[in-house]
């Protein structure tokens, strides 16, 4: 499997990246790690006539902690969010998530922009962006814009980004002290895709939930936050009962995938178990 | 589309300048270019882990890396590992061990491990199963390698 010819450019700074992406049009591809990009290009389902690697731009590939703001750059690896202690000191569900991505190869190369802009249905970082409620950078020659995790992703590899912008990276607001999180995924064993991969981020008072975040992947086309199941724990008192009653609403209304790895069906049912323990285990039991 | 770009990379220690298509793949580039054919094509899907190389000091699939990415890199492929004494300890590891039957996935699994040993020089078995997720044996059901693994970090550690 060989990419189809394209020519190469390695801009010295964003301003350049960004000028040769306007110049490049819908022909041009940006790459980071290139674990997303690539695998495409192979199959020929992308065919871009110019790659701009980002590889020089090293002010994208930092963790900072600001003001109660973890940011990281779209080029951080999944390896480096992992083992991060800025991230793992500040929100430790993004180095978990890191964690079951992939195997250590594809962390070492796969970047956290890359997959996210990549839009993969199944890929792990929608599920906690959404329940933490992140914010993406996309800059173009025009400038920056903010945009909401939640508005990101539309669909099987679409997202809302431009054609002459680069996601730069994204920030998290640092969970309040007290706030607990769990990633749940049940993975395709060769890749390490999520089938089905649940997010959660909550606060209780007591033993009652007074806010929740939760984020799926892989169960539809579209990473969504399970609204529906967040509307129904808030203020309800975090009883095996109340969590499993919540979870059970997880796929409604959900058009599920359906593929050789798992129906939709399946999927579904996986679904609302993963909600249920991904909850438990926020709980810590 | 014949435009070539102009990569220096090190591999295996021996510095090289070459004009390469950027479309080609890291892979490529040492098997077919260098003749290193050490590096096994498998998946070709980063799955299987056949192509594991190392790239400045890191484990990467190189069939999912253009060759024109690892410019100013340092690349080392299995045949950076035994020398004019004999093997490298991993690699006594994998013979000792019957770590191997067809043999195919090895120089992966031996890069993957090198990977694993350098950042924990002490793998519970565990620990080790995680370390090698990304390589692929259809041939040992992984037993005989999580053994050979344990033997080299032993012989590792006692070496240094």
């Amino acid at each position: 499997m060989i990419p189809a010819a394209f020519d190469y450019i390695v801009p010295d700074s964003l301003e350049a990246a960004a000028a040769s992406l306007a110049e490049a049009g819908d022909n041009g591809k940006v790459m980071a790690g290139g674990h997303s990009l690539l695998p495409m290009m192979k199959l020929r389902l992308a065919q871009p006539g110019v790659v701009i690697d980002l590889k020089r731009l090293d002010s994208l590939r930092r963790i900072q902690v600001d003001g109660g703001t973890l940011r990281i750059g779209a080029l951080v690896t999944h390896h480096q969010v992992e083992t991060s202690s800025e991230v793992k000191d500040n929100c430790a569900l993004l180095a978990r998530v890191a964690g079951s991505i992939g195997d250590p190869q594809v962390r070492n190369r796969g970047t956290i922009g890359g997959s996210v802009v990549h839009g993969d249905p199944a890929a792990d970082w929608p599920a906690a962006l959404l329940a933490m409620g992140a914010e993406l950078t996309l800059t173009s020659s025009g400038g920056a814009r903010s945009m909401a995790a939640g508005d990101f992703f539309l669909g099987p590899l679409t997202t809302a980004i431009e054609a002459s912008e680069i996601l730069t990276g994204l920030s998290v607001a640092v969970p309040a002290a007290g706030t607990r999180a769990a990633y749940r995924k049940v993975k395709q064993k060769a890749s390490g895709f999520a089938i089905v991969g649940i997010a959660v981020c909550l606060q209780a008072d007591g033993d009652t939930c007074t806010d929740v975040g939760i984020g799926v992947t892989g169960l539809a086309g579209t990473p969504f936050r399970a609204t529906a199941v967040e509307d129904q724990l808030r203020g309800k008192a975090l009883t095996a009962d109340n969590i499993t009653a919540a979870a059970a609403g997880v796929a409604d209304g959900v058009d599920a995938l359906d593929d050789i790895h798992a129906s939709g069906e399946f999927r579904a049912h996986l679904a609302r178990l993963n909600t249920a323990r991904a909850i438990q285990d926020a709980l810590g039991g | 589309m014949s435009n070539t770009t102009t990569i220096q990379v090190r591999v295996n220690g021996v510095s090289r300048t070459e004009e390469v298509q950027p479309r080609l793949l890291l892979v490529h580039y040492l098997r077919d270019v260098l003749g290193l054919t050490g590096t096994h094509i498998g998946c070709e899907t980063s799955l299987c882990g056949a192509c594991t190389v190392m790239v400045d000091g890191a484990a990467v699939k190189s069939c999912t890396l253009l060759a024109v990415q690892t410019d100013g890199c340092e690349v080392e492929t299995i045949e950076s590992l035994a020398t004019d004494d004999g093997l490298h300890p991993i690699q006594e590891a994998f013979w000792d061990c019957h770590g191997l039957q067809c043999g195919f996935c090895t120089p992966g699994m031996i890069m993957a491990t090198r990977q694993l040993l350098q950042e924990n020089p002490s793998p519970s078995e565990e620990e080790i199963r995680h370390g090698l997720e990304g390589n692929i044996c259809r041939c040992t059901g992984y037993k005989h390698i999580v053994d050979a693994v344990k033997q080299a970090a032993e012989q590792m550690k006692a070496g240094t």
